[in-house]
């Protein structure tokens, strides 16, 4: 899978826990959590549920949108 | 020749004691974890009760257990609590653990049995032919190698990737997750021979839970239901508004945070495939009304081991012999955690006002047992108005 496939999210890795509460909460499995690193996919279908769910409010829409 | 019968994909609690009862029943056992650590981090708020560890062949080690306690309180909205004696109080309380030691524990369990362990070693894909699982493809720190086996199984947790790499469906529903979060707190005052559970809008559609650790060290956290969140981090922030609200806490000092996500689903359709299955948290069998995982994931792990064991001795790791596993877990669990997510989703709908009228009552009529029908037949004596939505559930 490759990294960044997907421009659309930035992960703050100063919050980032690496729980996994994203990844499966997914619901399309655009997600992979590799040890601590969110790698987001193209089967991303923009629900943007992984921003919800994040305990901690790591991800973003990309350029603060 | 495959080199493995069974391969398991995850060494906490569902996996090791997979991997144990497996072994012991026969077959050929490789268990992989992806972390460097067994059991660190931890992602769990610790509270299990004593009931079921016969059962499934644990038995705990001095230091796998952190504290003990009486029983537990379930705290109103208004402050009133409902205390429980550990005996009345259900699957996730009377213990609270120390995962990093219990999870070794296990794990060492596993290994004395006769399956092999290995570390820093994800799996990153499925081997197949046609629908059959045939392997597992894994990154082993920084090689890439292919394993065969008879069966996989996924125990890779809330996150799982196993089970959608089998196409089986995990998916969950936004009122089916509760986000978590989690403050190993010390320097607080509480009553440390309870367990608590407070209710109500503080944690919405979930609970914050104090399970302690020692006389001044506890597990201070809350889940709150996907579809009641609105922001970004609103999680943490609740987590942070309660602490500064009790007195009791204010002044604590976090030592370690936890967070994660829960599965609060009604049962899964399918668990296995051909020569798959999933067990724990990737099966979805926590209990949808505590969040509680370790009881039910070991109840079916010992399930599951037992089932490959035989698989192992006929050859059959195809889904009709993988059947029994389906079937057996169901018969432990699938009615209790059918039962609570029913329960749970008349739970998250409740008003402050309405809990804390459930709380009096509770204190006024008692109760024999924590289960969510037993609470509610105690209330529907004296107050049938408060449970009269819940009348099917009844």
């Amino acid at each position: 899978m490759a990294k960044n496939e997907l421009d659309e999210f930035e992960v703050d890795i100063t919050r980032c826990m690496h729980c996994g509460a994203c990844v499966g909460s997914c619901p399309v499995n655009a997600i992979y959590l590799n040890e601590v690193v969110l790698e987001f996919n193209d089967n991303c279908n923009m629900c943007k549920r992984c921003i919800k769910v994040c305990p901690v409010g790591a991800i973003k829409l990309a350029g603060g949108r | 020749m495959p080199e493995y019968d069974v391969v398991i994909v995850g060494a906490g609690p569902a996996g090791s004691m997979t991997a144990k009862w497996a072994a012991k029943s026969g077959a050929k056992v490789l268990m992989i974890e992806k972390r460097q650590e067994i059991g660190s981090p931890v992602r769990c708020g610790e509270g299990v009760s004593r009931s079921w560890l016969d059962s499934v062949g644990i038995k705990l080690d001095a230091k796998s257990v952190a504290w003990q306690v009486k029983g537990a309180k379930i705290i109103a909205p208004n402050g009133t609590a409902f205390r429980l004696s550990e005996k009345m109080a259900g699957n996730e309380v009377g213990l609270v653990l120390d995962r990093v030691f219990f999870d070794k524990l296990l794990a060492r369990d596993a290994v004395k049995a006769g399956a092999d362990l290995v570390l820093k070693t994800s799996a990153i894909g499925l081997l197949k032919s046609g629908n059959k699982v045939t392997g597992v493809k894994v990154k082993s720190f920084g090689e890439t190698k292919d394993i065969k086996c008879g069966c996989v199984v996924g125990a890779d947790g809330y996150e799982s990737q196993v089970g959608r790499w089998a196409d089986i469906n995990t998916s969950l529903a936004p009122r089916d997750i509760t986000s978590c979060f989690q403050y190993r707190l010390t320097n607080i005052q509480i009553d440390y021979d309870y367990c608590e559970f407070i209710l109500g809008a503080k944690a919405p559609g979930g609970y914050i839970w104090i399970f302690p650790k020692n006389q001044d060290t506890a597990n201070v956290g809350l889940g709150i239901q996907l579809t009641k969140l609105k922001d970004p981090a609103e999680v943490k922030k609740y987590l942070d508004k309660y602490i500064q609200s009790d007195p009791r806490l204010k002044k604590g000092k976090a030592l370690e945070m936890v967070s994660g996500a829960v599965s609060i689903c009604a049962p899964i359709d399918k668990t296995i495939g051909d020569g798959i299955l999933l067990v724990g948290d990737s099966a979805r069998q926590i209990d949808p009304i505590t969040g509680g995982g370790i009881a039910n994931s070991c109840k079916a792990a010992k399930v599951a081991g037992e089932v490959l064991g035989k698989a192992t001795k006929e050859r059959d790791f195809s889904e009709r012999s993988l059947q029994r596993y389906e079937k057996g877990w169901r018969d432990i669990l699938e009615n209790g955690l059918y039962r609570n997510w029913m329960a749970k989703e008349k739970l998250v709908t409740l008003s402050d006002d309405t809990l804390n009228k459930v709380i009096a009552t509770l204190n006024e009529v008692g109760v024999e047992k924590m289960s969510a029908y037993a609470i509610l037949k105690a209330i529907e004596k004296k107050h049938p108005d408060l449970v009269k939505d819940f009348q099917e559930f009844l």
